[in-house]
């Protein structure tokens, strides 16, 4: 190799060792490989040589450039290296703080346990029907065995708008709109909104019901008892313990209560279960012959069950919420519990 | 009800316990409320006689008495009590005695005199809420003998929440017929002989309204001692059922009553001019009750009155006028029976509700008078003394309820209950209930009894044998019927699926009342006719809503009150409309919200939300149906007037609103910031587009961008309008990306940008068929909006 290709290898050599970033390497590499660079300026030159001298002089620059060359990958590989590093020391974050943007709210617990009733009872094919809340006294009373004067209305405490209206009191109106419009096989579920004129600890003047019924041909006592039995179990998710007590409404023959073992204190008996180690938790009975004949099916061809249970006080059980006036006060704090 | 268990055993006593015997009447459907002791734990106390008494030489207040409580020497006991005197009889607490409250009793000093105990009244001993002196035992209380011994109250008292149709079940007899029937054992009936006849005065009694009173039993008694003291075991009795002691004649009447379940009366007879009538009363007839309370009657009350006057409410309450005192001689002893159907809801219209109506409301048996009439006579004869006169009946045979026979089919049984019962069981259960049985070869024939209102059909038969077989015994079955496949509509949104979608853009549900405070919702929709309550639970909860608002904003404000400065809340539920007369429940969707975009956050600047952000939600929501929807600009009394969009579907129908609340309304309510509200119909908002698939273009779809000067006074939607009302094939979508007021653009006018999607089936588009369109594009929007491109 030539002196003079010597040195300028040596000071290409030392200008790459002091490059620093990829913009330098790039200004060196011009420097000596561009369309004047000193290589390329070299390989010019060598037109103006004698044929013989002008292959070894090619073989002993292309050596030089191939060494710079191998050089300047190198140097380009290091700094790419530690521009990546430094990218990712730079681009590093927190990912422990939160999340940006909107928050997902909660549905009420009351809509909750309305979806998980449902959602039941949907599976062994009940239909959901709705019905109207301001509802006329034949619907709410007297298509249901409840005559004016009959002492059970007492049971009921009544809102009126006018002698003949009323604020539904309990979600079995819809069973008799049902009956009206639909004829048997039935098997409808009914959610939604009743009220009566009590408020206190323990009572508000709104809250929610499920009605249920079952209409067919030889529905039994222990079909109904069966029914509720899997509700129950499904419901709380658990193998609880059911009885069935001798009750009273006007609409069913033979009626009965539902108690459940005390979810709270597993029946051993607590201030919620008033030590006796149930809960009540729906009525339910047979539908009775003569809300049968209101509704035009023959009670001697069909039979039926009907069922009936407070939403709010399930959801209690369930989430173990002490105070009924907190369903209806809307204290966000108490929503997002839920959520 | 409430019954003493030691007085419901002495009439059946099966060899179980109080706890077993309470799962019996709880699970036979008498439903057993509560259990109490029938007194409050004490011990060391013993029936004491007073035998000499001394004033306290330095209380004028005090007596030093010695008292005899069955030991060798009498006690020392120093009593403050006013009616404390010689030869009384009174539960004495020895020394180591302990009270209820734990409190103990220790020799004691009284101003220098000792006192080796103390004598009680019933307030020390629990057994009464206030006293006015020692508790005064009878002249014959065994002296030395434990005092909880002498009255027996180691008892409980059980406490019944009895169903309306269980009327036989109000009274010890009814209660204890049922205990017999579940332990299939025999019971003992109160005895009442037939008391004789002393006198042969009697009333003339007149029945006006046989249909109400089929039957009426009356008897004077002479010379009665209305001053006796009503025996001690009465009066526990009484006590235990919760009634206080009122004087031998009105106890011996609330025991009858308790006992067998008759209701009686007692009227002062001095004090009647004339005969007894049952008769309806006059238009405007008025009568004192014994409450004192003042009622003005009308013609379907019924009342006992005598040749002057109404003297009482039938069946529900006597009358001041007519009342027995302790000057009372001579009483008339009124036993009848009203029918159900006339004395139902006549009380509650009154305000009233007694022990004596609640049992005719639901039914008396009508076979009991003479007996109730006697038993009575004969314990105000041995109490209080006096002669008994001759009974006085009036019975319209016809008006008494008739027992029909009920057909029971063996088959139906099993059909009903689902397991069949031997023939003997049923017989069995039956007769033991009082029931006439007579078999029948495909069934049985039963007579119910007297007291049973509530056995008329097949179904109640079943249901009695349900209940003494017990419902816990009768088989589960799991369910087996017919099923058909539900259908999946899918033309019609699931609500639930739009509450979802709320709830995961950041919105709470909330569940309000549907009946407001006419304020809000007079202030919220001043226009719209409210439907009101007659019978409200008070004035904030009057009306029912016309728009789910006034419940968000009551809520709302219940959460910025307590700290909370960022809300979002949505509810569904029914509006009630009245409109020409008729009443409409409407299903809605609305929702609120106030404070900050986002919640606090280090990523996002804090930002309020506006009326855009709510648009986007509403926007998500018709997303879900693929309806198109437009926002139009409106006026509505509860929101700002530049502020407000109303919601039309495609034929223009309104679907609800969107907007910030006016102002006035926000001061008005106590909001210290914006708020937002929206409300949807359901029932239009759930319309769902079912997709129709087009086939997708090979070609590249090209963009071009157009920046539009066009006055302030066009919308953004009549641009996009007039663009989609060319018709253009290839357009397939527009969308506005920036709007820009300011340098360059007229005072007055602003700047749109929009950008236009186009794309055909067949071809790529060139620049001279993209051009032609954009030119025609312009022309169309020069035309309608006066839009110019923008240089």
């Amino acid at each position: 190799m030539s002196a003079i290709l010597e040195e300028i290898l040596a000071q290409a050599l030392q200008e790459l060792a002091a490059v620093n970033d990829l913009n330098q390497l790039d200004k060196v590499r011009v420097h000596y490989l561009g369309k004047k660079g000193l290589f390329t300026q070299r390989m010019k030159e060598l037109g103006s040589l004698d044929p013989e001298q002008r292959r070894s002089a090619g073989q002993i620059i292309n050596q030089a450039k191939d060494q710079f060359q191998q050089h300047l990958e190198a140097c380009k590989e290091r700094l790419e290296d530690v521009a990546l590093a430094e990218r990712l020391a730079s681009e590093r974050i927190d990912v422990t703080l939160p999340g940006r943007g909107q928050t997902v709210a909660g549905l009420h617990p009351v809509t909750t346990t309305l979806r998980r009733i449902s959602r039941i009872f949907a599976s062994v094919g009940f239909k959901v029907v709705e019905g109207p809340e301001i509802e006329d006294d034949y619907h709410n009373f007297e298509a249901l065995n409840i005559p004016a004067h009959h002492p059970a209305r007492a049971m009921h405490d009544t809102f009126y708008f006018d002698a003949h209206t009323v604020l539904r009191t309990h979600t079995s109106p819809v069973q008799i709109r049902t009956m009206e419009s639909e004829k048997p096989p039935l098997k409808v579920i009914a959610p939604g909104r009743v009220y009566r004129c009590d408020s206190d600890i323990t009572h508000t003047p709104m809250f929610h019901q499920v009605e249920g019924f079952l209409v067919d041909a030889d529905v039994s006592f222990a079909d109904l008892k069966g029914v509720i039995y899997e509700f129950l179990r499904a419901f709380f998710e658990k193998n609880i313990q059911v009885r069935f007590r001798p009750s009273y409404f006007p609409f069913t023959e033979p009626s009965a209560e539902v108690d459940i073992e005390c979810v709270i204190c597993n029946g051993e008996g607590c201030r919620v279960c008033s030590q006796t180690g149930w809960l009540e938790v729906m009525g339910c009975g047979m539908i009775h012959p003569e809300v049968f004949k209101a509704v035009n099916i023959d009670s001697e061809k069909y039979s039926g069950f009907a069922f009936g249970m407070g939403v709010e006080r399930l959801a209690m059980l369930r989430y173990g919420i002490n105070d009924l006036r907190l369903f209806f006060e809307n204290d966000l704090k108490f929503l997002e519990q839920f959520n | 009800m409430q019954i003493s268990e030691a007085w419901l055993r002495s009439y059946v006593n099966p060899a179980i316990s109080t706890e077993d015997l309470v799962e019996q009447l709880t699970m036979a459907g008498l439903e057993v409320d509560s259990v109490e002791p029938a007194a409050a734990k004490f011990s060391g106390v013993v029936v004491g006689e007073v035998l000499s008494m001394q004033q306290h030489p330095d209380a004028d207040r005090l007596r030093v008495c010695q008292v005899a409580v069955g030991e060798e020497e009498p006690l020392q006991i120093v009593c403050g009590a006013s009616n404390v005197r010689v030869g009384l009889k009174i539960p004495a607490a020895l020394i180591g005695s302990v009270l209820p409250g734990d409190f103990k009793i220790k020799k004691s000093k009284l101003r220098g005199e000792e006192s080796f105990g103390m004598l009680c009244s019933e307030k020390e001993l629990g057994l009464a809420a206030d006293a006015n002196g020692l508790m005064e035992l009878a002249i014959d209380a065994p002296v030395g003998v434990d005092f909880r011994e002498y009255l027996a109250l180691d008892d409980s008292i059980i406490e019944l929440d009895l169903t309306p149709n269980r009327a036989d079940c109000l009274s010890v007899e009814g209660l204890a017929r049922e205990v017999a029937v579940l332990n299939k054992m025999d019971w003992l009936t109160t005895q009442a002989g037939n008391i004789p006849v002393s006198h042969q005065d009697a009333l003339t009694v007149s029945v006006e309204a046989p249909e109400a009173c089929p039957r009426y039993l009356g008897r004077l008694i002479k010379d009665v001692n209305a001053k006796a003291v009503t025996p001690l075991w009465m009066q526990e009795r009484l006590r235990r059922s919760g009634l206080r002691s009122l004087g031998p004649l009105v106890d011996v009447t609330n025991y009858v009553l308790l006992e067998l379940g008759q209701p009686l009366h007692v009227f002062d007879a001095e004090k009647l001019s004339g005969g007894i009538t049952v008769r309806w009363a006059k238009t405007d007839e008025c009568v004192t009750l014994l409450n004192n309370q003042v009622i003005k009657l009308d013609q379907d009350a019924l009342v006992i009155a005598d040749d002057k006057q109404a003297l009482a409410l039938a069946g529900i309450m006597g009358g001041n006028d007519s009342a027995v005192n302790d000057q009372t001689q001579t009483v008339f002893l009124e036993c009848a029976f009203f029918s159900p159907q006339n004395i139902a809801g006549k009380a509650r219209r009154f305000g009233l509700h007694t022990d004596s109506s609640h049992r005719f409301e639901r039914g008396v048996d009508a076979t009991l008078q003479a007996r109730a009439i006697e038993r009575a006579t004969q314990l105000i004869v041995d109490i209080a003394g006096g002669g008994a006169g001759p009974i006085t009946e009036v019975t319209a045979k016809a008006a008494l309820p008739q027992r029909q026979p009920v057909f029971l089919r063996r088959l139906r049984i099993e059909t009903m209950l689902g397991v069949a019962l031997a023939d003997e069981l049923v017989a069995d259960i039956f007769q033991r209930l009082g029931m006439t049985v007579q078999s029948q070869a495909d069934g049985w024939q039963i007579i119910p009894p007297g007291f049973r209102f509530d056995i008329a059909i097949e179904a109640d038969l079943i249901e009695e044998l349900a209940r003494v077989y017990g419902y816990n015994n009768l088989p589960n079955c799991s369910l087996l019927m017919r099923s058909e496949l539900s259908q999946a509509t899918e033309a019609v949104l699931d609500i639930d699926r739009v509450k979802d979608l709320l709830v995961d853009r950041g919105y709470q549900e909330a569940i309000t009342y549907s009946f407001v405070d006419e304020e809000i919702q007079r202030a919220v929709a001043p226009e719209t006719e409210v439907i009101r309550l007659k019978n409200p639970i008070s004035s904030e909860l009057a009306v029912m809503r016309t728009t789910l608002w006034c419940g968000l904003l009551k809520a709302a404000l219940y959460n910025t009150n307590r700290q909370q400065n960022r809300v979002r809340l949505f509810e569904t539920g029914l509006r009630f409309i009245k409109k020409d007369g008729a009443t409409h429940q409407q299903k809605m969707l609305a929702g609120l919200v106030l404070g900050d975009a986002y919640s606090e956050q280090w990523g996002e600047k804090p930002r309020k939300i506006d009326f855009f952000d709510i648009k986007a939600d509403i926007q998500a929501i018709f997303a879900l149906t693929g309806c198109g929807i437009q926002f139009s600009s409106a006026q509505h009394s509860a929101l700002h007037p530049g502020q407000t969009a109303e919601i039309l579907s495609p034929d223009r129908e309104n679907i609800g609103w969107l907007g910030m609340l006016h102002p006035n309304l926000e001061k008005q309510l106590g909001f210290d910031t914006q708020v937002f509200l929206f409300e949807l119909d359901q029932d239009l908002l759930l319309n769902k587009r079912i997709p129709v698939f087009r086939s997708l273009s090979k070609y590249p779809s090209v963009r071009r961008d157009l920046a539009l000067i066009v006055k302030e006074d066009v919308s953004a939607s009549e641009l996009i309008d007039c663009i989609k009302s060319s018709a253009e094939a290839a357009l397939q979508d527009v969308n506005i990306f920036d709007i820009y007021r300011g340098k360059g653009v007229e005072e007055g006018s602003k700047s749109v940008a929009l950008s236009l999607i186009m794309q055909v089936d067949t071809q790529t588009l060139t620049d001279s068929e993209i051009d032609a369109i954009v030119s025609r594009l312009l022309t169309l929007l020069d035309n309608e909006m006066n839009a110019k491109l923008r240089d």
